[in-house]
């Protein structure tokens, strides 16, 4: 399992938005994201009109910290699936690599059962990839971030904030 | 921490933590209200009907774009009443800082105290030994009121010795800037630490190269930041 720190590099994040695309047309949801699950969105395909993303995403991963909880308190390792079902629209959401969300949000022109079968496949093939992607940060350390990060980010990032916030 | 290299995007999670009432959420109230618009996004709050916080406040701030990168900080309050461990667990997963904000009433001590363990156990469960190295900021809060200890009795009561610090009277966003610039000043730090594959720097305070937490029991002065000179 990957550290606290990790990255999405770019040909993982390609094969991530494909896979995430077809699952899409295969599932005819609204729209897909993935979350890391301390609340922070990777990316997002398809539809999510006039939605507060940031909120999405958080709330997402609460959801589904608070239910581990629940799940230990019932004697259960975890709940790997969550959904949530409205009138008009649904939430599907499925632990991955115990540490990427699939959230799937889809409405009456598809069904649940046929959003479950597209999400157990394309999970099945993005845990591949992030199990992969954990591997090479593993192996790696996290030396590539110096690339992003390295001298003088910080400073460069502080000047920002005081910017924002007033010295 | 995420570092989205497709997206050009990094992202760091900063949680408020402290006793029920010791003004976590005021902080982040002041926070959002002083943010432009185009650096913060909505402040999102579950909030029982007597505005206490029932699971968690979140504020993400867009720092916008540093070298090439888009910044992007997430604040969470957890709340402070003795009977949401299990919340305060669930929040602070995955945190990459803290801001410990201290009441500094004197009838608040035992609150204090008993949050500061809370929080040592959580992060202990958490990061296990990394949890040293977690950047973490006190706000000796609520600066202002006639009861309020001195610094000095707070940090060695409660164990904070050592610890970069900021005073505060969040109420009226005194200290709040200065509390968040600290905090995410040593969240940067740590993240370029780590990518040069170096230790933890830790520590807010210039030249401050100690560890985010003080190992238990260790007796230390503490560190301010910045006085308010509210008192």
């Amino acid at each position: 399992m990957v550290g606290r720190n990790w990255a999405l590099y770019e040909e993982d994040f390609w094969g991530i938005d494909e896979a995430l695309s077809n699952f899409l047309a295969g599932s005819f949801c609204r729209g897909v994201a993935l979350i890391d699950r301390t609340g922070q969105l990777i990316t997002t395909v398809g539809d999510f009109p006039d939605l507060d993303l940031d909120s999405f995403a958080s709330l997402a991963a609460a959801d589904f910290a608070a239910n581990r909880e629940l799940a230990a308190l019932v004697g259960e390792t975890d709940f790997r699936t969550l959904v949530h079902q409205g009138v008009d629209s649904g939430l599907y959401l499925q632990m991955m690599a115990d540490r990427v969300i699939l959230a799937a949000l889809f409405d009456k022109r598809t069904t649940l059962g046929l959003v479950r079968f597209q999400a157990k496949r394309v999970a099945s093939k993005l845990t591949t990839i992030l199990e992969g992607l954990f591997a090479k940060i593993q192996a790696g350390g996290f030396d590539d971030s110096e690339a992003a990060v390295g001298a003088g980010f910080a400073e460069a990032a502080e000047a920002e904030l005081d910017g924002l916030l007033g010295d | 921490m995420l570092i989205h290299y497709a997206a050009r995007e990094i992202h760091a999670k900063i949680v408020y933590c402290g006793p029920g009432l010791g003004g976590k959420t005021t902080n982040l109230l002041a926070i959002h209200g002083r943010l432009p618009e185009r650096a913060r996004g909505r402040l999102l709050s579950i909030a029982t009907d007597g505005d206490r916080t029932l699971f968690f406040d979140f504020l993400p701030l867009d720092l916008g774009l540093v070298k090439g990168f888009r910044v992007r900080f997430h604040l969470y309050t957890v709340p402070g009443q003795t009977f949401y461990a299990a919340s305060r667990r669930v929040i602070l997963r995955g945190v990459d800082g803290i801001v410990f904000v201290v009441d500094s009433q004197a009838y608040r001590l035992a609150e204090n105290r008993e949050s500061w363990e809370d929080l040592r156990g959580n992060l202990a469960r958490e990061r296990g030994p990394g949890a040293e190295h977690l950047p973490l900021v006190v706000q000796w809060n609520k600066r202002d009121c006639a009861t309020a200890l001195p610094v000095e009795v707070l940090s060695n009561e409660i164990g904070l010795g050592g610890l970069p610090s900021v005073e505060a009277v969040a109420v009226r966003g005194v200290g709040v800037a200065e509390t968040l610039k600290a905090c995410c000043r040593d969240v940067l730090q740590e993240m370029e630490s780590a990518g040069r594959g170096g230790p933890p720097r830790g520590g807010s305070s210039p030249g401050g190269t100690g560890p985010g937490m003080p190992p238990p029991g260790a007796p230390a002065p503490h560190r301010p930041l910045s006085r308010t000179g509210a008192r």
